[in-house]
């Protein structure tokens, strides 16, 4: 069943109309909303705001891996890596999730079992989409019933790309009928949207369909999660919030390696959507590496020394 | 007149609005040859009449402005044109005010009609000298393009009664402004005649509008008259050009001060200078926003 | 804002920048007490501390600084363009090493923040004698006919919004055609100027080329009237604009004056609505909105009037506004107890006459002067806040419905510095653009600078144009 939010129910009921709200959609500047992004990036976060935000970036991070080369072994180890990233500091927060591919579900369920930390799995033919739909559906359901807590979709690009907006719509609905109770993240591979204006359209598309979160990028293609893409994500979640009541999260993805990177996408949420998203309910890092510069930027503030490589796990 | 027949004279008028009305004063004076020869009343226009000069010029600066450079170009040449038609009664009219020589006066009429070909060509062109494009360190397209100032009130050299007085009016009306023009007050003839020749020229009604009387009298009003833009000081003496550059500033008119050349040669290349006097310089900045290289979208 | 996510003090260290206790006029290369040995002292307007006390001009200084401008005329426009070229470069290297100083230094004795002093005010002035140097050497070339000539003399008055860049504005485009300056800072913001002064002296700037004369408005007017300055350039308010124009009646005195604005700014129903409330902010909260080209009345569409509001107050009431030097403050104070006084008076005016105030919250630090971004809705043209520039954090809305209400009501004004346009559509950017009788539009941006872009008014905003190769012209006897 459709779970459109009821103030949009209209701009669902056929291809053109939603093509018409789509496009009926407030255009974006390029270089305003870059412009924005850089001068929220300048913000200066230091000391206790420092330790605040890094403890809730930890906190926000899905721990990830998604290699042709992932083997239990290495799925276990990133469980134990997200329920205890710092094996020396035990105040350390855990990470929101591992997320794996759905053959991995199982494994990582079975390790994170009781932690609290959740289970996130791609799915639906991850990450071209390039499937059948009743291949990606399958997929979905192999995740879920595995143990997977949450779902991250890719949405059909080629099909958003040619204009076939319900095409897209309806196979959100669809995948998000068969999550039950996990929560579904839609992917729209923004670097391959290419346009703001296409991501302000991808991602009301996919908040009228239902998803749980909107995410910016599956980390396989050459552009990511920016300040600026996710900035305007922020923006649509803020506005559908406005006008449905509704709360979406976001989930940049890709390419966030560093501490400051991480903390100004913090600093993006805190002053676009406030303090309502700062909680690793309604915000992620879809991430590997961060995690450790997280760590050592922590160790460096408890302990006023610079850390190095060696003192945090290489998983 | 040789075969005994009473010439026709002319009632002298001002043009105001493309209309030729006598003055609101209902007032004349009486203008003589250089040798002191009566030739005409000329109106003596009022305050009254500079005013609705203002309001006429002002109506009329929208549509000016707005025709594109090639048709104002067009229009320009047209007033070339029809001046060259009626060479000899300038060239009449320019002995009498002026003294000169019938081959003198011809010479300096063929002088006038080249200027509107000069500034004709102008119109069209002076956008790409004064303008362009500014190379701005960041995703922006900027551009400069050169505006009219708006309604100037011009006064006329006193002196050279046409080539002077074409001189002072073409640069400015050719850049889009709408121009008030005081006539030279001893010899307000060929400028009144000129009026006749741009209302056969395709000029809209307004862009220009000649006054003829006492120069102090009719400029303080539009020296300081708050919808007027620019004023352009040629036909003012040293102490009358300082008063109205004082009243001038109470809007801050844009303001041409009398200058050591335009007692001099008329003749000479004019340059840009009286087209860039009146022109505002409008700075437009869009982004642009990268292309897809860099990863950024746009 | 309360927030769990609460951004701890970022101060900028003020330990980079050392004030002296006192300073002299800066005249002929040596800093010199004045002539009847007036001093005034200059604060900080975030805390009211006095941050030095420095010699106040008279006429006698006024005339030794034209003289000392007049001896060094001779040599300095006898130079090679390419002498003074490299004489320029390195004024701005020599800025762009000390720019964080300088910043620091700015945001004291203005009272704008570090942010904007940093990314904003320094890079550009540095920006500004880069491209001045750069053409010391190319007049020829310029457009006004084989070796142009400069005029001579430049005495040259700024305001106190944009201390050093107005400087720059100003001394720049004079010393690369030849000319000699004579430059009489605000009385409240006299430092940078000083600072200035040193740089020049490090440059190894031959003497008297350069003269800095703090002082008020007595000092400006004897400066522009002197008889032996040749150009006069003027930043600051519309009538003392005019109080020179008549000043400079009737002699050879060339002028350029940038003066007040009433900047619309249009945001129309197809507006990129997050772009244009950033640049709505940017357009008149930038320096707490005192800024001649700020976009003061906004224009928007009635259609999506609501939803603008909406989205502004949202957005303004995550300002900041506190410490000028923390480095996460979006707005500092007010330069000077005048200034707020005035910006307070336009207020109380815009209350009586029944306009809606609104003020974002934010709590207002109890020593300094400060003024809460605020606007006022249910603005209309007859309106006191819709016509007077009022320099300060101060936003007047109003509506309209079709595009040529928009122009129509954005040219009612005496003024015609700047405006904007917000909207998708390109055909109606460069048709409102082409309408709008001001000197800069910004079309889906607002508040961009830049040294190559000429800037200046239409009307009573002033005459004249700074920046770019059109800026050369002022200082140029053609």
């Amino acid at each position: 069943m459709p779970t459109t939010a009821p103030a949009f129910a209209d701009a669902t009921a056929s291809d053109s109309a939603l093509r018409r709200f789509l496009h009926g959609l407030p255009g974006v500047d390029t270089v305003g909303l870059e412009a924005r992004a850089a001068s929220l990036g300048t913000r200066s976060i230091k000391t206790t705001a420092k330790a605040y935000a890094i403890d809730l970036a930890i906190s926000m991070i899905d721990l990830t891996t998604l290699e042709g080369a992932d083997t239990p072994g290495k799925v276990r180890a990133l469980a134990a890596k997200a329920v205890h990233p710092d094996p020396t500091d035990r105040t350390t927060p855990r990470t929101a999730a591992v997320c794996v591919y759905p053959d991995m579900a199982a494994t990582a369920a079975a390790a994170l079992v009781g932690s609290g930390v959740k289970v996130a799995s791609v799915a639906t033919a991850f990450p071209a989409g390039r499937a059948a739909l009743d291949v990606k559906l399958a997929d979905v359901r192999d995740a879920v019933a595995a143990g997977a807590d949450e779902i991250d979709m890719v949405i059909d690009r080629g099909a958003f790309l040619s204009g076939r907006y319900l095409k897209v719509y309806e196979e959100i609905v669809a995948v998000k009928a068969e999550c039950g109770s996990a929560r579904l993240k839609v992917i729209f591979e923004t670097g391959e949207l290419s346009t703001y204006d296409n991501i302000r359209r991808a991602s009301w598309l996919g908040m009228l369909a239902g998803a749980d979160f909107i995410k910016t990028s599956t980390g396989k293609v050459g552009t990511n999660a920016t300040p600026a893409n996710t900035l305007l994500m922020l923006e649509a979640v803020r506005d559908f919030r406005e006008q449905t009541g509704v709360q979406i999260g976001v989930k940049p993805a890709g390419g966030i390696r560093t501490t400051k990177d991480a903390i100004k996408f913090l600093v993006l949420v805190n002053e676009t959507v406030g303090e309502d998203w700062l909680d690793n309910h309604w915000f992620r890092f879809g991430a590997s590496s961060l995690l450790n510069d997280l760590l050592m930027q922590r160790q460096k503030l408890s302990t006023g020394r610079y850390s190095g490589p060696d003192y945090v796990t290489v998983d | 007149m040789s075969d005994g027949r009473l010439s026709v004279f002319k009632t002298y008028k001002l043009y105001v609005g493309g209309k030729f009305p006598r003055s609101e004063s209902g007032r004349v004076y009486e203008v003589t040859d250089s040798k002191g020869k009566w030739l005409a009343n000329a109106p003596q226009s009022s305050r009254k009449d500079a005013r609705d000069a203002v309001v006429a010029s002002r109506k009329a600066f929208g549509g000016w402005s707005g025709a594109t450079a090639y048709n104002r170009g067009q229009i320009l040449y047209r007033v070339a044109e029809m001046l060259e038609g009626r060479r000899e009664q300038f060239a009449r009219e320019v002995a009498d005010a002026e003294g000169l020589s019938k081959s003198k006066a011809a010479a300096v009429v063929d002088a006038a009609v080249d200027r509107w070909v000069w500034y004709a060509g102008w119109t069209d062109k002076i956008g790409q000298v004064v303008g362009g494009a500014n190379p701005v360190a960041g995703p922006f397209f900027n551009l400069s393009t050169p505006e009219p100032t708006g309604v100037v009130a011009v006064l006329a050299p006193q002196d050279s009664s046409f080539l002077g007085l074409v001189s002072v009016i073409a640069p400015v009306i050719a850049t889009g402004n709408t121009a008030i023009v005081i006539a030279s007050a001893r010899a307000p003839l060929p400028a009144l005649s000129l009026g006749e020749v741009l209302a056969t020229s395709d000029l809209p009604g307004g862009v220009v509008n000649i006054l003829s009387g006492k120069t102090a009298e009719l400029a303080a009003p539009l020296a300081s008259h708050q919808d007027v833009n620019a004023i352009d000081l040629t036909g003012a003496d040293a102490g009358l050009a300082k008063e109205l550059e004082i009243a001038a500033a109470d809007n801050l008119k844009r303001t041409l001060r009398p200058q050591a050349v335009d007692t001099g040669d008329w003749s000479a290349d004019p340059g840009t200078r009286r087209l860039t006097a009146f022109l505002e310089t409008k700075t437009v900045w869009h982004p642009t926003g990268a292309l897809g290289a860099s990863g950024s979208s746009y | 804002m309360a927030s769990a996510f609460d951004y701890a003090p970022a101060p900028e260290s003020r330990s980079v920048v050392d004030i002296a206790p006192s300073y002299g006029l800066f005249i002929d290369g040596e800093f010199t007490e004045a002539a009847d040995g007036k001093v005034f002292k200059t604060v900080s307007p975030s805390t009211e501390e006095v941050l030095s006390e420095v010699a106040r001009a008279g006429t006698e200084d006024v005339d030794r600084a034209v003289k000392a401008a007049r001896k060094a005329f001779g040599t300095w426009s006898a130079l090679p363009g390419s002498e003074r070229a490299k004489y320029l470069f390195r004024i701005a290297r020599i800025i762009q090493e000390r720019s964080r100083e300088l910043a620091v230094l700015e945001t004291l004795d203005n009272g704008k923040p570090i942010r904007e002093t940093r990314d904003a005010d320094l890079p550009l002035v540095a920006a500004h004698f880069f491209y001045y140097a750069g053409w010391a050497d190319k007049l020829d070339h310029a457009g006004y006919g084989a070796n142009p000539r400069p005029l001579g003399v430049a005495g040259q008055v700024i305001p106190w919004n944009f201390p050093l860049l107005m400087l720059a504005w100003k001394i720049a485009p004079a010393l690369a055609t030849g000319n000699t300056v004579v430059l009489k800072p605000a009385e409240t913001t006299p430092l940078s100027a000083l600072f200035f002064a040193d740089i020049c002296r490090q440059a190894g700037l031959p003497k008297g080329v350069v003269n800095i004369l703090t002082g008020y408005g007595d000092a400006g007017e004897a400066l522009v009237s002197h008889p032996d300055v040749n150009k006069v350039a003027f930043t600051g308010s519309t009538a003392v604009g005019k109080a020179i124009a008549r000043q400079i009646a009737g002699t050879d005195k060339k002028a350029t004056l940038e003066l007040g604005g009433k900047g619309a700014n249009i945001v129309f129903d197809d507006a990129p609505v997050d772009q244009a409330v950033e640049g709505i902010v940017t357009g008149i909260f930038f320096n707490q909105g005192q800024v001649c080209c700020a976009g003061s009345r906004l224009l928007v569409q009635e259609s999506v009037h609501d939803e603008v509001l909406h989205a502004l107050k949202r957005r303004l009431s995550t300002l900041r506004l506190g410490d000028p030097l923390d480095k996460n403050t979006d707005i500092g104070a007010i330069n000077s107890a005048e200034q707020l006084a005035r910006i307070s008076a336009l207020v109380e005016t815009g209350e009586a006459e029944g306009a809606e105030r609104w003020s974002a919250p934010c709590e207002l630090p109890s020593a300094g002067y400060w003024f809460a971004p605020t606007l006022f809705t249910g603005v209309t043209q007859a309106h006191t806040v819709a016509r007077d520039e009022i320099f300060g954090p101060v936003l007047s809305v109003l509506t309209f419905r079709t595009p040529d209400e928009a122009v129509a009501k954005a040219n009612n004004t005496q003024y015609g510095l700047s405006a904007g346009i917000w909207t998708e559509k390109g055909s109606r950017i460069l048709a409102v653009a082409n309408k709008l009788r001001a000197g800069v539009v910004w079309a889906n941006t607002f508040n961009k600078f830049d040294p190559t872009s000429p800037f200046g008014g239409y009307k009573e905003s002033g005459f004249g144009r700074e920046g770019g190769r059109h800026g050369l012209e002022a200082y140029l006897d053609v």
